[in-house]
């Protein structure tokens, strides 16, 4: 472990004698470049879609812990008895973990937006609200709604926020994805480093072979690769990261309360993720060419 | 410094040589002479640890090769300077940072650097410093491979058909570098077809010539 570490940090302050030996190897420097820089731009999409996805569910299943109206619509002079009514079932209904009726106050202010704030709440037959609240297992709202129907005829359960139950499944669903995504191009990043950095050496057989010949330990040999293809990833991945960022940051903005697509981005802290990225695939670039040179030096011997 | 004890070689089924023992001694100078194909640059390459011997024992150093692993290998070729047949540089280095090549991959690059301007005036290279590989004459490229070889200042030096193909002058001066390095010390085994070499060799130096013909290797007398 010591001694990776100061072979990394080594080839990051630089062994360039160990570089120079290796004779410039254009095409595939520059094929790991482009690589890594569209790999990294793909890893902020995917990352930023995971993000955005984790946001939405969060708000949408804090929404769904809230609440259920029941709606009663009756004649003024019953309206008191069958909310009292009303009140008597879910008192007795398990999963139901308070209810009460809103105030004319409250219900005025909810109406307000559209009638303005001077409505007659009292004199109108507007239906009376109860506002459920149900404990974390929620209740069987089949099996609340017969009961309503059978003693307050006049009451209607809405349980609106329940549509989006399977949202929220699909959100997480698609959160996971996302992560997956970004498992995958860093895997992938991987590999065709891996292939890079193979072609390379075997271009190279013949400098090993000379550097072999005149004393040099497989351990400086590799570095000379593995500081070429680490650096030229992790430029790669730079370039990446920042124009995927700068397209994020160019994406044109919304109100994100419920937004999916305009919520797409990152808040605060987590642009540090876009840092992270290209660090991340330094690393995988840091291991991918050194496993793939210790083992071409092992099978060239 | 370097033994061989019954040492057999084949590559793949046809057996090179076999029963073959040689003992290279502290500041000795030899010739390994033998037809082309009997083996010479094979045996050489047990020298060095090139190659491990089929049968037999090889000691590098009171150490057995058999048992090096290739980073020993690689602190062995330090302290054995090797003169290759086909002379290999890295073309797309100068002369200079290919003799130097050596010390750069040792980690010891500017200790010397005062010597290595020393070391190719030595060799007459010091206005082809700057020059790549390719610029260079056979002859030239010859006497770079042994500046390279040197420059470690090893206590072996291994030449492989060093005056190859070069012409007599060259091959005089070559082989003049050679007796001076033996002169300071320096164990020298150089494999040549060249007789006239060797006889060259002869007035200037106390050395042994060793013949490898029949898989066998012989003493060299007096047909020189
Ligand atoms: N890598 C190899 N694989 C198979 N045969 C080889 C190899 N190297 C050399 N030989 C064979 O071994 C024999 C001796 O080669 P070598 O040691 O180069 O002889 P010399 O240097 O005396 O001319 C030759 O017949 C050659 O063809
Ligand atoms: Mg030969």
């Amino acid at each position: 472990m010591k001694r990776l570490i100061s072979e990394a940090t080594g080839m990051v302050i630089g062994d360039p004698e160990a570089e120079r030996s290796v004779p410039p190897t254009g095409f595939t420097a520059r094929l790991t470049v482009f690589t890594a820089a569209a790999m990294a731009f793909l890893s902020v999409f995917a990352l930023a879609l995971s993000l955005a996805t984790d946001r939405l569910a969060d708000q949408w299943a804090s929404e769904l812990a809230q609440t259920s109206t029941i709606r009663i619509s009756a004649p003024a002079e019953q309206a008191e008895a069958q909310v009292a009514a009303a009140l008597r079932v879910l008192e007795t209904t398990p999963g139901v973990a308070s209810a009460r009726a809103l105030t004319d106050a409250e219900q005025r202010e909810l109406l307000a937006p559209w009638f303005g704030p001077d409505l007659p709440v009292d004199r109108l037959p507007i239906p009376r609200l109860i506002e459920v609240v149900e404990t974390s297992d929620g209740f069987d709202t089949t099996g609340l709604r017969a009961r309503l129907q059978a003693e307050v005829p006049g009451a209607i359960l809405d349980d609106h926020t329940r549509w989006r139950e399977p949202l929220v499944d699909a959100a997480s669903r698609l959160r996971l994805l996302g992560w997956i995504a970004i498992a995958l191009i860093i895997g992938a990043t991987g590999t065709m480093i891996t292939l890079a950095a193979q072609s390379a050496l075997a271009a190279n057989a013949q400098v090993i072979r000379v550097m072999r010949l005149v004393g040099a330990e497989d351990g400086y040999i590799a570095r000379a690769f593995v500081r070429r293809f680490t650096l030229r990833a992790l430029a790669g991945a730079l370039i990446g990261a920042i124009l995927a960022g700068v397209a994020i940051l160019t994406l044109p903005s919304a109100d994100t309360t419920g937004g999916f697509l305009t919520g797409l981005g990152f808040r605060g802290i987590e642009w540090l993720w876009l840092l992270a990225i290209p660090v991340l695939i330094g690393v995988v670039a840091f291991f991918a060419t050194r496993a793939a040179a210790l083992r071409v030096l092992r099978e060239q011997s | 410094m370097i033994e061989l004890e019954d040492v057999a070689y084949s590559y793949g089924g046809a057996e090179l040589f076999s029963g073959l023992s040689l003992k290279l001694a502290p500041g000795s100078f030899h010739f390994l002479t033998g037809p082309s194909g009997a083996g010479k640059t094979t045996l050489l390459k047990l020298c060095y640890g090139e190659l491990l011997a089929t049968s037999g024992h090889v000691m590098l150093f009171e150490q057995d090769a058999a048992r090096l692993d290739r980073d020993q290998v690689a602190m062995m070729r330090r302290r054995i300077g090797v003169v290759h047949q086909d002379c290999q540089f890295l073309d797309h280095l100068t002369m200079r940072d290919n003799v130097a090549l050596p010390l750069t991959v040792s980690g010891r690059s500017s200790a010397f650097s005062a010597d290595l301007d020393d070391l190719l005036a030595w060799v007459g290279l010091r206005r082809q410093a700057d020059q790549l590989p390719p610029q260079l004459s056979g002859g030239e490229r010859q006497r770079a491979a042994l500046a390279r070889a040197v420059i470690m200042s090893p206590d072996v030096i291994i030449a492989d058909e060093p005056t190859g193909n070069i012409d007599w002058e060259m091959s005089q001066r070559l082989l003049s570098l050679l007796i001076e390095l033996n002169k300071m010390g320096k164990t020298i085994l150089v494999a040549t077809h060249d007789l006239n070499l060797i006889r060259a060799a002869k007035s200037q130096v106390s050395s042994r010539v060793l013949r490898l013909k029949d898989r066998q290797l012989q003493q060299a007398g007096a047909e020189l």
